[in-house]
């Protein structure tokens, strides 16, 4: 049975003559795993916020009138009459003048920092953008077509990197998490040295020999794990408020239930990864003995 | 001895157990062997943290016995050895002929087809040394081949008949293994191995 290990009758535990959680690992494996879930959120809100970001700036665009609302009607109806465009809008003034005063605090809002006029609008494929912008700078001369894509995709390749940085620091923790383990159980090894001969010399399989150490491991990482996930929980619940205010800047990202999901898994995950470093560890130290 | 129990391999010559050539087996293979050999260390081996009764249940458990078919025999060898008030104290509190009776126990519990002591008589007083000759005279004759190491030449001459290897200076004086001590008694079923 796969998980026999898991049900050792009271006699087997007395062998080891330890109780679970003596010892360094169980810490070890409670930093580890809050490290690991602190960083993989911060990574799934990146890549949440680098959809969202995405997602906005696909197909919409926005033309840039330098002289203000002079020009802004005649341009709104160049745009509207285009083929290919779906919804425009012009933005008004006191919605720039809010954007800018989050940014830019109350300076942002006074009347003396002269903004340019924007017409906002959403294309359909096909749309010839050259076509468009002539035909705009020909009822205001100087207007500007911009693509949303092109101004944040700088934004969107440092959010992409900085998602694969996550992910890159979440396997070196899991795999610092696995070296500790393998410390962990050689020096449980080492400690039990004499226990483990005598079952050798009585007849005791490898199996039997490393089934002790797995449980004791495997319980040992549970709570390490689990305790770090109330402790990241935690301290992502605190963060909650500032994370809304960035979410509020970046388009109201925010984890889904699928990323809660994958960080819910993460301690379970840790779990299985330590149990079965442990075994293999074990197994790997005993083929060295007869 | 430790080849006998295998737990060396010998660098030359070859180890034959229970009529299996076990020199060069592979080591997944040998727990099965060894849970046919009971092992009185003159060290005694037994596991420090666990009482008498688990020392004496370990060979059982390991074999897979179920707890209701450890509880019995255990209490009994233990009451055997003179033990039964002390099943549940830890190695450590009990004295070097206690601590001798535990590992006698232990390598017996299972009936075991060979068994091998180092000095089995070296801690006790003469009863339990006649206690355990007796014993190993009863398991030899159930057909336990039983290899005994000691200095006791009391044991010896209490044992008729027993096939005798003398090592002086790490050297086997009689090779040819025919010396015993007389008068040899005859097997029903022939010699043991």
């Amino acid at each position: 049975m796969m998980f026999r290990w898991l049900f050792t009758s009271p006699s087997e535990r007395r062998l080891l003559g330890a109780r679970p959680l003596q010892g360094p690992t169980p810490w070890v494996i409670a930093i580890m795993t809050f490290s690991i879930m602190i960083v993989a959120a911060a990574g799934l809100a990146l890549a949440e916020t680098a959809g969202v970001v995405a997602a906005g700036a696909e197909a919409r665009y926005s033309v840039q009138i330098p002289d203000g609302e002079r020009n802004l009607d005649a341009a709104v109806r160049a745009v509207g009459s285009a083929p290919g465009v779906a919804k425009v809008e012009p933005v008004p003034e006191r919605e720039m003048r809010r954007i800018l005063e989050r940014w830019l605090g109350p300076a942002g809002a006074s009347a003396d920092l002269p903004i340019p006029a924007l017409i906002s609008f959403e294309a359909r494929p096909g749309l010839d953008l050259a076509a468009l912008e002539r035909r705009v700078q020909a009822v205001a001369p100087g207007a500007r077509l911009i693509a949303h894509g092109d101004t944040l995709a700088p934004l969107l390749r440092s959010l992409r990197a900085l998602q694969w940085l996550a992910f890159g620091l979440v396997v070196l923790l899991a795999s610092a998490c696995a070296a500790a383990v393998v410390l962990a159980a050689r020096g449980a090894l080492d400690t039990h040295r004499f226990t483990i001969d005598v079952m050798h010399g009585i007849g005791a399989t490898d199996l039997q020999v490393t089934h002790l150490f797995q449980r004791k491991i495997a319980i040992d990482a549970l709570i390490g794990s689990l305790a770090g996930a109330v402790a990241a929980a935690l301290v992502l619940l605190a963060l909650a408020a500032g994370a809304a205010f960035a979410g509020d800047l970046m388009g109201g990202a925010t984890l889904g239930g699928l990323d809660l999901a994958v960080l819910l898994l993460i301690p379970l995950a840790l779990t299985a990864l330590a149990t079965w470093v442990a075994r293999a560890a074990v197994l790997a130290a005993l083929r060295t003995a007869l | 001895m430790k080849l006998l129990y295998l737990a060396q391999r010998p660098t030359r010559g070859r180890i034959a157990l229970f009529g299996e050539e076990l020199t060069d087996a592979a080591r997944d293979s040998l727990p099965p062997f060894r849970r046919r050999i009971g092992v009185v260390f003159q060290d005694f081996r037994l596991i420090r943290h666990l009482s008498a009764f688990d020392n004496v249940a370990l060979p059982l458990r390991i074999a897979g016995a179920s707890e209701e078919k450890v509880e019995g025999p255990v209490r009994e060898m233990l009451a055997w050895v003179g033990l039964a008030d002390r099943a549940s104290a830890r190695p450590p509190t009990l004295s070097g002929g206690e601590q001798q009776r535990v590992a006698i126990a232990r390598a017996v519990i299972n009936r075991p087809e060979l068994l091998v002591a180092d000095e089995p008589t070296g801690n006790v007083d003469s009863d339990m040394a006649q206690r355990l000759l007796h014993l190993f005279t009863s398991l030899n004759r159930l057909g336990t081949t039983v290899v005994v190491a000691t200095h006791d030449i009391g044991l010896i001459s209490a044992t008729p008949g027993a096939q005798m290897i003398r090592l002086e200076n790490g050297t086997m004086l009689d090779p040819t293994g025919t010396l015993r001590n007389p008068p040899p008694i005859a097997y029903p079923r022939g010699e043991p191995e």
